[in-house]
C-alpha cells in the first residue's frame, strides 16, 4: 500500500516534470496577464489612487484605502445609470436587428445558387474592416448635410436627421453601423449551424408537402437554436463592451447620449487618471456581464434544442 | 412549377443583391470621397462621383503620416502575435490533451474561467505593469499578451484529443522523446485547426484597438487602427483624408483574405473570436 502511493507520487512527479516545459509559457502568461492584474485591479478598486503614488509603497494602502466608496459613488452617480441606460437602448435595438440580419445572411448563403461565393465575399468585407476604419467611413456616410445616407434619403424626399449629432438618433446610428459590421460575422456562424442540420429532415418534410417557409420555421429555426444561443451570448457580451465605434464616431456625445461603460472606464482611467474609480467601474461591468450571461445560460433550457 | 421556380430565383437574387448593395455603399462612398478635393467635400448637390478627381488626400496622408512604416508595424506585430499564440497555445494544449499530470482538468477549467474576464478589468493594472517595466510604446507590450490565449488553447485541446493515442505510442516505441512526439506527430495532425486559428488570431491582432491605443503612443510604433484614430483627431472633418487613410488601411487585410479565403471561411465558421 505504502509502496503503491510512493510509486504513484513518483509517477505524478514525472508527469509534472514532462508537462511543465509545455505549460510554462502559457501559465506564466496567465499569471502575468490575467491573474495578477485581476488581483491588483481588485485592490486598486478599493482606493482613491490617482496613478501617481507608487503602488509598491509600504504605506500605499494606509494613504489611499477608501473601502467601497468608489462602488457607492458609481452606483449613485447619474452618469453610471445614463451609461447603463444607453447600453440598454443599444442592446434592445441591436440584438433583434443583428439576429434578423445575420439569419438572412446565413439563409441566403446556405442556398445552392450560382454566384454564392461572390456574395459571401461581399458580405464578409465589413467584418474584415477594422472598427476604426469602419467608424471613420460611417462618420462620413452619416454626415448630416454632405453625407451619403441623407443624400440617398433625399432621393426619396426624406429629410434625414443629424444622426451622430442628434441626441435621439446618435445611438440608433451606432446600432446601424454595428449591425452592418457584424451581420457577416454572425451570419457565418449561423451558416455553419444550418450546414450541420441533417438533410433527411428536409427530405421527409418535402414528402409531406411542406413549403420552403414552413421548412424554415419548423426545421431550420428550431435546430439552429444552439447556434442562435451562441450568437446571442457573444452579441450580448460585445454590447456591454461597446467601445471603438463610440470613441471614433461620437466620443460619448452628443450631450452624453452615447456614453457607455467602457468609454467611461477609459476616460476615468487614462484621461482623468482616477485609476481607483475606473477599476471599480470595470468590476461593476464584469459583474453585470456575469449576471447577464448566467441569466442567458439558465434561460437556454427553455428554448434551445439540442439534436443528439 | 417553372414560374414558381423563376419567381424564387428572382426573389433570391433580389434580396441577395439588395444586401450586397447595403454592404458595399459605405465602401463606394469611401473610394469616391477619397478622390475629392477639399472643396468638393461640401458641394451641394453631392458629387457621387468626383467631377475633378484628385490625389490630394493620398498625398496628404502619406506626407503627414509614415504610412509605409505603420503598415510594417501592423504586419510585424500581427505576425509575431500569431506565431507566439500558435506556439504557446499548442504546447499547452498538448500537455492538457495528451500528458498526464496532477491537476490537469482543474487547470484547464481555470483557463476557461479566465475567458470570462473582460479586458477592461485587467487593463489598468497591466498598464501599470508595462509602465513599470518600461515597455510602453514598445512592440513587446502588444505582442507579449499572446503567450496566454485561453480560447486558442481550448480550441487546440479539442483537436489534439481526436489524435489516437496509438500514434503517440508508436512514436514513443520508435524512440521519440516527448518533444519529438509533440513536434513531429501531434503538431502536424493539428494543421487544420492551426490554419484557421492563425487567420482569426491574425485578424484580431490586426484590427485590435483598445490595448494598442494605450500602449503605442509613439508615432513610429503605431499600428494602422491607432494611426487612423490619430488622423481622426487631426482631420476631424477632412473626410477625403480620413477616407484615403481608411482605404489604405483596408488593402493588406483584403489581399490576405483573397489569398486565404478558405481558411477564413473555416475559421469564422468555427466561431468564437470577434474580428
Amino acid at each position: 500500500m505504502k509502496k503503491a502511493t510512493k510509486d504513484n507520487l513518483k509517477r505524478q512527479g514525472a508527469g509534472l516534470l514532462t508537462a511543465s516545459p509545455f505549460l510554462l509559457p502559457s501559465l506564466a502568461g496567465m499569471v502575468i496577464f490575467s491573474l495578477l492584474p485581476l488581483l491588483i485591479s481588485g485592490m486598486i478598486s478599493l482606493t482613491d489612487w490617482n496613478g501617481l503614488d507608487k503602488l509598491t509603497d509600504p504605506d500605499f494602502f494606509q494613504k489611499h484605502f477608501i473601502g467601497l466608496d468608489n462602488f457607492r459613488a458609481i452606483l449613485t452617480s447619474k452618469e453610471f445609470w445614463n451609461a447603463l441606460g444607453n447600453t440598454a437602448e443599444y442592446i434592445v435595438l441591436y440584438i433583434p436587428s443583428m439576429l434578423a440580419a445575420s439569419l438572412l445572411v446565413a439563409y441566403l448563403l446556405s442556398r445552392p445558387r450560382r454566384g454564392i461565393g461572390f456574395f459571401r465575399v461581399i458580405y464578409y468585407i465589413p467584418v474584415l474592416t477594422s472598427w476604426v476604419a469602419a467608424s471613420l467611413i460611417w462618420k462620413s456616410v452619416l454626415a448630416p448635410q454632405y453625407g451619403a445616407l441623407n443624400g440617398i434619403l433625399g432621393f426619396f424626399g426624406i429629410e434625414g436627421p443629424g444622426w451622430l449629432l442628434d441626441e435621439h438618433w446618435a445611438m440608433p446610428a451606432i446600432v446601424l453601423v454595428s449591425v452592418w459590421k457584424d451581420a457577416g460575422f454572425f451570419g457565418l456562424i449561423l451558416l455553419s449551424g444550418i450546414v450541420g442540420i441533417n438533410k433527411t429532415y428536409y427530405e421527409a418534410a418535402s414528402i409531406d408537402g411542406a413549403g420552403g417557409w414552413t421548412k424554415f420555421l419548423k426545421i431550420t429555426l428550431p435546430l439552429l437554436t444552439p447556434s442562435i444561443f451562441y450568437v446571442l451570448i457573444v452579441g450580448m457580451i460585445n454590447s456591454f463592451q461597446l467601445f471603438p465605434q463610440i470613441m471614433i464616431m461620437t466620443g460619448g456625445g452628443p450631450n452624453g447620449a452615447t456614453q457607455v461603460m467602457v468609454e467611461r472606464i477609459y476616460n476615468y482611467g487614462f484621461r482623468y487618471y482616477r485609476m481607483g474609480y475606473a477599476a471599480a467601474f470595470s468590476w461593476i461591468l464584469f459583474a453585470i456581464i456575469m449576471v447577464f450571461t448566467a441569466i442567458q445560460m439558465k434561460g437556454q433550457e427553455r428554448w434551445v434544442h439540442y439534436d443528439d | 412549377m417553372t414560374t414558381k421556380k423563376k419567381r424564387n430565383t428572382i426573389c433570391f437574387y433580389g434580396v441577395a443583391i439588395v444586401l450586397a448593395v447595403i454592404a458595399m455603399i459605405p465602401f463606394l462612398w469611401m473610394i469616391s470621397t477619397s478622390f475629392k478635393s477639399r472643396g468638393a467635400l461640401m458641394s451641394i448637390p453631392i458629387e457621387w462621383i468626383p467631377e475633378e478627381p484628385t490625389l490630394d488626400a493620398y498625398i496628404k496622408v502619406f506626407s503627414k503620416f509614415p504610412f509605409a512604416k505603420t503598415i510594417g508595424n501592423s504586419l510585424f506585430i500581427s505576425v509575431s502575435y500569431t506565431i507566439i499564440t500558435l506556439l504557446s497555445s499548442s504546447m499547452a494544449a498538448f500537455a492538457f490533451a495528451k500528458l498526464r499530470f496532477p491537476g490537469n482538468s482543474l487547470l484547464l477549467r481555470c483557463y476557461l474561467a479566465t475567458m470570462m474576464i473582460p479586458t477592461q478589468v485587467t487593463m489598468i493594472p497591466l498598464f501599470v505593469i508595462m509602465n513599470k517595466m518600461g515597455l510602453i510604446s514598445s512592440y513587446a507590450s502588444v505582442i507579449m499578451p499572446s503567450v496566454f490565449r485561453p480560447f486558442a488553447v481550448f480550441m487546440l485541446v479539442q483537436q489534439m484529443r481526436t489524435i489516437p493515442n496509438d500514434f503517440l505510442d508508436a512514436a514513443r516505441i520508435d524512440g521519440a522523446n516527448v518533444f519529438q512526439i509533440f513536434g513531429k506527430v501531434a503538431l502536424p495532425l493539428c494543421v487544420p485547426s492551426l490554419a484557421t486559428l492563425s487567420i482569426t488570431t491574425f485578424m484580431e491582432s490586426w484590427n485590435d484597438y483598445l490595448w494598442p491605443l494605450l500602449m503605442l503612443t509613439d508615432k513610429d510604433k503605431m499600428t494602422l487602427p491607432i494611426a487612423l484614430s490619430t488622423l481622426n483627431g487631426q482631420y476631424a472633418t477632412e473626410y477625403n483624408v480620413l477616407m484615403a487613410g481608411s482605404l489604405i488601411s483596408m488593402i493588406p487585410i483584403i489581399l490576405i483574405y483573397i489569398i486565404a479565403q478558405r481558411q477564413f471561411k473555416d475559421g469564422m465558421m468555427a466561431g468564437g473570436i470577434k474580428g
